[in-house]
């Protein structure tokens, strides 16, 4: 029916599919499984290899972290742990194919295997079977040795997780190390924040003391770029995460937002309105060589690259009313806009080039219910897919490195809080909790 | 396709429920009379020149007022549609004008500030941050606009007049915004809402190395609430005197 709809089967996972022109009223999911099988994974209890009395804590982490990266990624089809034949399986001997591969569990791949502390040493042996394929089974086979502590045993478990995403889900790197940079309030005043892509691990970067926001990390992840409040005005202010301090960026004069790396990493676009309003402009890493984009009345705000070309960029412009998201060439050239109604706000182009996913409130005025949902638009058919349903306000998605994941700011839980799901809008987890949290944006790998 | 056909018996159901609709109205419900035009809403300004006197001296409160039948002013009672009159109030005061029409009611308000006349003279500083905060008056917004609506010119010109008039005072314009919409696209509007202020001032005759702008977006509002009275107090240029 709709060609858009075969490019994103064939690239995203089960979809959910609004029909506008038969259910104006309401939204169906079809097409559960379309293009792409689920691989049916079991992964027991890795076991204790050494007798440290460090081993319970280290295993409880790692077991927890790798199960949920598993869970997470969105390609298996995870076998409960309630059909798995007793017994532990730690090394390849205690392999029991015919119980594997049978149904209860019916698995085709298993992981498993040991993990020991010994002394200040933590080692663990993973292994990934095909447990149809008795006579070669082995898929991979990794040992990995770091400290003896939970933080390590957490590293560990992400990277076991990303080989064997890798391995199974097309030959795409797994997320499971990459991180999230956000703001959060919780410190009293609005600061940059980072934490782990599942949640874990979260803790303030920057201590401005002002009001600080819009985080965005560099393709490298050696830097944050961020918008500030200074003595001045809003300034882009510049966060090394290699040195842990501000770095210097040049101050522009006016008001400075929403800046933006290009995806080779050696330019910055954001808001500026040092001559009187707000239009967009790019320059140099460094901040030399500015240029201004757009010339028209009006805010424009929220640059963002398209990340597979370079070449183009999206944005939000009030020049017509409400904020609508437009395209342009990246040198400012033939800006077309792409949403035609309501408000619609903070552009985040997808990895592979194809998509646009921003938060709209669809209905605008006087009597509609003004939801502001995430949709993922075709930037080519211009054709869209609704991705939250649940209420509140739904903000600011932002892509995971692998293009399987949109992490975004909600209020449905009572505040603004950190989100994540996949890029169908299934699995939908709340991962931050304390205060208030807004404006994720993930890493580049 | 099977969609496309339940498309088209859900299209078929919905038409025929609408002509059953549209057929059971007809026999109920007559046609309502057209609604009268709607009145127009009365507008009022208010003003005292001067506006600063010493204790013992007059001034001169002046209105006009548009579309009202019903005009009085608090501590004078009942007064013409149009008119002026010399007061001498003893103390500090602020004269409320209430101007009722069939089209509603609107208030305008004027502060007339009274010195001691024997007092030496206050430390001008201290002086001059009063009468900023008692005579510049906040610009407030429609939703998502930056254009300076035609009910806040007057207090612009009033902002203007005494801007004019005490032309060493450094200020700063706040944008701010209503909680409503998307943070950074708040704080490029708010934005346009100070530069718009500031513009207004400029073409009045205000030395723009005077004015100072800074957006907010939403995240200093001054008001908190969901509705639309809080959202109007928070949609605006406010003025900030620098020391």
């Amino acid at each position: 029916m709709f060609p858009f709809m075969h490019r994103l089967f064939k690239w995203l996972l089960p979809i959910v599919l609004f029909s506008p022109p038969a259910f104006s009223q309401d939204w169906i999911r079809t097409g559960t499984g379309l293009g792409v099988e689920k691989v049916r994974l079991a992964v027991p209890d890795f076991k204790a290899s050494t007798q440290d009395a460090k081993n319970t804590d280290l295993l409880k982490v790692f077991n927890d972290t790798l199960w949920n990266d598993l869970d997470n990624a969105g390609i298996f089809d995870m076998v409960s742990k309630s059909f798995y034949p007793l017994g532990p399986v730690g090394s390849p001997p205690d392999v029991k194919f015919e119980a594997w591969s049978a149904p209860p569990p019916n698995a085709a791949m298993l992981g498993f295997g040991n993990l020991g502390a010994s002394g200040n040493t933590l080692t663990v042996q993973g292994w990934l079977y095909d447990a149809k394929n008795v006579t070669s089974p082995q898929v991979l086979g990794k040992q990995y040795q770091d400290a003896a502590t939970t933080d390590a045993a957490r590293t560990i478990a992400h990277k076991f997780a990303d080989e064997i995403i890798f391995r199974l889900g097309g030959g795409i790197q797994g997320i499971a190390e990459s991180k999230i940079y956000f703001v959060s309030s919780r410190s009293g005043r609005k600061e940059i924040w980072a934490m782990d892509y599942d949640g874990a691990n979260q803790h303030a970067l920057t201590h401005v003391g002002s009001i600080s926001l819009s985080p965005r990390v560099s393709p490298d992840g050696s830097r944050i770029a961020f918008s500030s409040l200074t003595r001045t005005g809003w300034d882009i202010l510049m966060y090394s995460v290699d040195v842990g301090r501000l770095v210097t960026f040049p101050r522009f004069g006016g008001t400075n937002l929403s800046p933006a790396w290009s995806p080779d990493g050696t330019k910055l676009a954001f808001s500026s309105s040092r001559s009187g309003d707000p239009e967009i402009y790019v320059a140099d890493q460094s901040g030399a060589n500015l240029k201004r984009l757009t010339s028209f009345k009006g805010p424009d705000v929220s640059p963002a690259w398209n990340r597979k070309t370079g070449a183009q960029m999206a944005w939000v412009s009030g020049r017509s009313g409400l904020p609508q998201i437009y395209t342009m060439e990246a040198d400012g050239t033939n800006p077309q806009r792409l949403t035609e109604e309501g408000y619609a706000v903070s552009p985040a182009w997808s990895p592979n080039g194809q998509f646009l996913v921003f938060s709209w409130i669809r209905h605008y005025g006087p009597g509609a219910p003004g939801a502001q949902d995430i949709y993922i638009m075709d930037i080519a058919s211009k054709q869209w897919v609704q991705l939250t349903h649940d209420g509140g306000r739904n903000d600011f998605p932002y892509w995971s490195p692998d293009g399987r994941h949109i992490i975004f700011q909600s209020s449905r839980s009572g505040s603004e809080q950190i989100w994540t799901m996949l890029a169908d809008g299934t699995n939908q987890k709340q991962l931050s909790f304390a205060g208030s949290n807004t404006q994720p944006n993930w890493s580049w790998k | 396709m099977k969609q496309r056909k339940l498309q088209w018996i859900t299209l078929v159901f919905v038409l025929g429920a609408i002509m059953m609709l549209g057929a059971c109205k007809k026999k109920v419900a007559p046609p309502p009379p057209p609604a009268p035009p709607a009145p127009t809403a009365p507008t009022a300004s208010l003003t005292a020149n001067p506006n600063t006197i010493e204790k013992g001296q007059s001034t001169t409160l002046t209105w006009q007022t548009t579309n009202a039948t019903d005009v009085s002013i608090d501590g004078i009672g009942a007064v013409d549609p149009n008119g002026s009159q010399s007061v001498t109030p003893a103390d500090s005061t602020t004269y409320h004008l209430t101007a009722k029409g069939a089209g509603g009611t609107q208030d305008a308000t004027a502060r007339v500030t009274v010195t001691a006349a024997a007092a030496p003279p206050p430390t001008s500083s201290a002086t001059e941050e009063e009468l900023f905060s008692q005579n510049v008056k906040d610009i407030f917004f429609d939703y998502d606009k930056s254009d300076i609506r035609s009910d806040q010119q007057s207090a612009l010109q009033g902002d203007a007049g005494f801007l004019k008039q005490h032309s060493n005072i450094v200020f700063t314009i706040e944008g701010h915004c209503d909680e409503r919409g998307s943070t950074e696209y708040n704080l490029a509007l708010g934005d346009s809402r100070a530069n718009s202020v500031r513009t207004a001032l400029v073409q009045s005759g205000i030395g723009g190395d005077h004015i100072k702008t800074i957006s907010y977006g939403k995240e200093k509002p001054f008001c908190t609430q969901s509705n639309e009275q809080c959202w109007q107090q928070n949609r605006r240029g406010h003025f900030v005197y620098q020391k």
